[in-house]
């Protein structure tokens, strides 16, 4: 018995004893989980919270809604207008198929677009709004919306979609919307930061370089979503910020009547005020309807407006690449002038070509010209005379005064990303380019604006206007931004003028360099002088005015009596083919239509109107239309007179504007 | 002087209620109670199928806790090996006609009830023990003969739960039986050799896992291994109870079970759940009432007279812990995840019974404390 209890105190203090070691363990690992909860709840509890929220907060974003574009007398030229859609959000839908061939039955869906909604249904997430149809007819919305109470998860709703109410006469100044491409979003940041499905984006034109103030701001909408994505509340709504509108410098009449001039031809027409720089009417023909892009264009349309020989879908005016042709002579007259090479009284005889370095040089005209002056000659666009002319300057010198007027240049950069720069070829130029030392003959081919030498109708238009505001570097700008005080920059050209005029007087005998340094120093204000003597200016100017006035001079068809509309200009034919022997030996001349499309010449016209006190300037480029008294020349003799009568509005306007200031 | 403790102690009914552990009770009540409003917020502030079927369960439970009481230890001494081969018959029962769900067979359909035996086998395994190693002298626990009989009777369960297959009970059963063999007095060495042969079987088990338990085990060591899959529960677990801060983020108000990202919250996550919404606070008052109820088994066990009575106890407060420690350092993504249920807050009829059959088998150890048994 004895033994038997204490046998029970050593297995009692046992069991104690390891009662006591377990309990022990056990407050060890107690106090483990406490000290993890702590570590959780209260040290690490930020970050938790933080992934809560991240967990249980969806933000779905509200499309942005886009700036809009006005014409300089305010008419809205690409406005935001109420668009009928049907969206459909497919984890909401019981059965998609059958919704599918309903939907396909009240709202005209064809196939292709069906199987389009599969696609994208693939590629989205069950939660995210699947646009069925951008674009319902007031006809199918009401229909819809009729057959509602069948058509479980389907939504009609209000949006808004970019439409251009001139169709296609602004389709190349402002470009057009698309949806945002995966290359948009990447390229981006502004559109990756805005972007919802279906953002329509600008493509090309104005639409794509003010892309960033155009595009607003994009709302938001919070909620929070359970564990599947299915929205449980509505946490906040942000509105979005419509992005910035913009007037443009663009007359819309002139726009849109220069447009129409061009229907059935292949060119373009810029004009240009030669004080502000303001583009007041930019066509590219043919054109295309901007509309069609903004709800995604079905590919036969794409088709045609992509295949087109005619290119539709190219700006001409800032990327059309032409040989200027005799529109050049102006600036190697000018050049010759300026650089003393010749006196404008300088007389050479045309006798229809001429030989040298051994080749043979024509004339356009076969049976010559006869005695010319440097006026005559541009009056008559004697191509001889400036063989001449560019022998004895040299290509470098013309080179640089066709550069300093705007020549190789991007005249629109900022706003056209797709502008090309023309070519003005220099002896550097053919070294680095083609690699090869400079031909004289390729001197004289550059006179008349024939060989190396490409512009676009824009740098023309740039060109014509540095001329006729008396020679001075200008801006141009197609968004009305700055406001520019068309007096204070007249002012400032002509009290330029004075001081020169004054100091050629007092210093007769001083070089003409010394002149023009002493110019660049007393010039305080953004005033920049592009020539070296103003009276050569003049005479260009007045040369120019001789090609429409005077009896002979080769536009002299396109004239004005009225004196009010009086213009000076200067045509170009500029030669897409080089004339064959045989061809110039051919004693007939070939009517127009006679000649393949393809072969026929480009017709070039630059002006400037009116020809006292002149305000525009103008250049029209018709592809393939023969001669540039022929087809480019009536039309701007056209616009001339349209801007001239609606000059006294602009004004108006402009002067309004400026009182507001 | 063994007969006269027998029977000259006999209390009256008045004095058997009490001598009833009051703070037990409390506790287990509270805890229950608390479990009532944890359901409720698991099925979004309703009085929904989950909420219902707990607060009914937990009610008829708690009842049969309190009247399982009045059963002699004595009788529960007795019927001991006879309770461990009824659970244990189930078991087979189970292997063979059980009902399945989600890949396992574990439930007998009982019409009011479908019973899970692996989880009165936690306490069956125990009483059971108590009643061998009750009987077995200290100087000869470390014998060779008396280490058959519990290895067996170890064995076959955790064979038959494995299979079913349920690692999580498994694992319960085995530490809830290896908890009383400690008790006993098994050299601690013999533990130390066992556990280094684990070591060296491990890749051996681990073969013959199932691909679904070897994700749970690969992904409790890197969540983010696969952040939807295996690894999803321990990470969005570990978001709740983190985002739940000091004081939580309210009763009704866990985003994380609210919107559903919470897995499994009425059973094996119903701490998370509580922890989301009582913070780090609320954690701590749950800590301690399930320490307090330790706490008082540890001392029922230690009043305890017989052997049996004090291997029943602590061998039941250690398998109670061991179910807590290993649910709470699970979601807190200290464990892999295996099933294993928090005692009373989760939900589930069979592991509520026999935790409450546990109770009453402590109750009855604290009632009849100074009977002795042969």
């Amino acid at each position: 018995m004895f033994q038997r209890s204490r046998q029970n105190i050593n297995k009692n203090k046992l069991i104690t004893r390891r009662m006591f070691i377990l309990s022990s363990a056990k407050i060890i690992v107690f106090m483990g989980i406490v000290g993890r909860l702590f570590s959780l709840q209260i040290s690490e509890n930020k970050k938790y919270s933080f992934l809560s929220d991240k967990n249980r907060l969806k933000e779905w974003k509200l499309p942005p809604k886009r700036g809009i574009f006005e014409d300089y007398f305010g008419n809205k030229i690409a406005d935001n207008n109420q668009v009928f859609q049907l969206h459909v959000i497919p984890e909401e839908v019981a059965d998609f198929n059958t919704l599918m061939v309903r939907l396909k039955n009240i709202i005209n869906l064809q196939n292709r677009q069906i199987n389009k909604i599969y696609k994208k249904k693939e590629k989205q997430f069950p939660w995210e709004t699947l646009i069925i149809s951008e674009n319902l007819s007031w006809e199918e919305f009401s229909k819809l919306n009729l057959f509602l109470h069948e058509l479980q998860g389907a939504k009609p709703v209000f949006s808004v979609a970019r439409i251009y109410p001139q169709a296609e006469n602004f389709s190349h100044v402002l470009g057009y919307v698309g949806e945002a491409s995966v290359n948009d979003i990447k390229n981006y940041s502004f559109i990756k930061e805005n972007h919802v499905p279906g953002l329509r984006v600008g493509k090309t034109g104005l639409e794509k370089s003010l892309e960033k103030e155009l595009i607003g701001s994009s709302g938001s909408q919070r909620y929070e979503v359970n564990v599947y994505g299915k929205k449980i509340n509505q946490i906040d709504r942000k509105e979005g910020i419509q992005g910035k509108s913009f007037r443009i410098t663009v007359d819309q009449e002139i726009q849109s009547y220069a447009q129409k001039s061009l229907i059935g031809r292949s060119g373009s027409v810029c004009l240009m005020d030669i004080y502000t720089g303001d583009v007041i009417a930019m066509c590219s023909s043919p054109t295309f309807n901007p509309n069609l892009f903004v709800h995604g264009i079905n590919s036969k349309e794409w088709n045609k407006i992509n295949n087109d020989p005619l290119k539709p879908l190219m700006n001409k005016s800032v990327s059309g690449l032409y040989s200027p042709g005799s529109t050049i002579k102006p600036i190697v007259a000018l050049s010759a002038l300026e650089n003393n090479i010749v006196s404008p009284d300088l007389i050479h005889k045309c006798e229809g070509k001429v030989e040298l370095y051994d080749h043979t040089y024509h004339c356009w005209k076969k049976k010559g010209h006869g005695f010319m002056n440097l006026r005559d000659a541009i009056k008559q666009s004697c191509d001889v005379y400036f063989y001449e002319l560019a022998r004895k300057l040299g290509v470098d010198r013309l080179s640089e005064t066709a550069k300093k007027f705007g020549l190789n240049s991007k005249v629109l950069e900022n706003y056209f990303f797709e502008e090309k720069s023309g070519v003005v070829p220099s002896t550097k130029w053919k070294i680095k380019n083609l690699g090869k030392g400079w031909v004289i003959g390729e001197t004289l081919l550059t006179g008349i604006g024939q060989g190396y030498i490409q512009c676009t109708p824009i740098e023309l238009c740039l060109m014509t206007a540095q001329l006729a505001n008396g020679g001075f570097k200008i801006k141009p700008r197609i968004t009305l931004g700055e406001n520019l005080v068309y007096e204070d920059i007249k002012f400032e050209f002509e009290s330029e003028l004075k001081k020169y005029n004054q100091n050629l007087k007092e210093n007769n005998e001083a070089s003409l360099q010394d002149q023009k340094n002493f110019l660049q120093i007393n010039n305080k204000n953004s005033v920049e002088p592009l020539f070296r003597n103003p009276e050569n200016i003049k005479f260009v100017k007045e040369a120019m005015y001789s090609v429409i006035n005077e009896p002979m001079g080769t536009a002299y068809k396109s004239r004005f009596n009225n004196k009010k509309y009086q213009y000076a200009g200067k045509t170009g034919t500029s030669q897409v083919k080089r004339i064959t022997k045989e061809e110039r030996e051919r004693e007939e001349k070939r009517e127009l239509s006679e000649i393949p499309y393809k072969e026929r010449d480009h017709s070039v016209f630059i002006a400037f109107a009116p020809y006292i006190s002149p305000r525009y300037s103008i250049s029209v480029l018709i592809e393939h239309g023969g001669s540039g008294s022929s087809a480019a020349a009536p039309i701007a003799k056209k616009i001339i007179k349209l801007v001239l009568d609606r000059h006294e509005m602009r004004e108006k306007i402009r002067k309004e504007e400026q009182a507001k200031v | 002087m063994v007969l006269n403790t027998q029977f000259s102690e006999e209390k009256t009914f008045l004095e058997k209620v009490k001598s009833f552990d009051f703070v037990l009770l409390i506790t287990v009540f509270l805890i229950g109670v608390i479990s009532c409003f944890a359901m409720y917020s698991t099925d979004g502030g309703e009085f929904k199928y989950h909420t219902n079927s707990h607060i009914l369960k937990f009610s008829i439970f708690f009842v049969m806790f309190m009247i399982f009481s009045f059963i002699r230890i004595r009788t529960w001494y007795t019927l001991a090996y006879t309770f461990y081969l009824i659970i244990l018959l189930m078991l087979v029962y189970v292997m063979f006609f059980g009902i399945s769900a989600q890949g396992s067979q574990r439930w007998v359909n009982l019409y009011f009830l479908n019973l899970q035996p692996s989880e009165l086998m936690k306490i069956a395994i125990i009483v059971c023990f108590a009643r061998f190693y009750h009987r077995v002298q200290s100087e000869d626990v470390n014998k060779l003969r008396n280490f058959f009989e519990p290895i067996i009777l170890l064995v076959l369960p955790i064979y038959l739960v494995i299979s079913q297959p349920d690692l999580g009970t498994s694992i319960l059963i085995a530490c809830s039986g290896l908890a009383v063999i400690w008790l006993a007095g098994i050299k601690a060495r013999y533990f130390i050799y066992s556990f280094l042969t684990l070591l060296v079987c491990a890749p051996f088990v681990i073969s013959i896992l199932k691909p679904y338990q070897k994700n749970r085990i690969l992904s409790f060591f890197d969540p983010e291994r696969d952040p939807l899959g295996a690894g999803y529960q321990i990470i969005q677990s570990k978001i709740a109870v983190g985002s739940g801060g000091l004081y939580g983020k309210g009763y009704l108000k866990g985003t994380q079970s609210y919107l559903d990202y919470l897995p499994e919250k009425h059973t094996d996550f119903i701490f998370t759940l509580f922890s989301e919404e009582f913070g780090f606070l609320g954690s701590l008052i749950l800590l301690i009432l399930y320490f307090v109820m330790l706490l008082r088994i540890l001392i029922i066990g230690y009043g305890s007279k017989s052997y049996f009575a004090k291997f029943y106890c602590f061998g039941f407060a250690s398998a109670v812990f061991l179910y807590i420690a290993v649910n709470m350092s699970m979601v807190l993504g200290l464990l892999p995840i295996v099933g294993s249920p928090l005692p009373i807050m989760s939900y589930g009829g069979s592991a509520l019974l026999s935790t409450m059959i546990g109770f009453s088998i402590v109750m009855s150890c604290r009632i009849y404390n100074k009977e002795m048994i042969a």
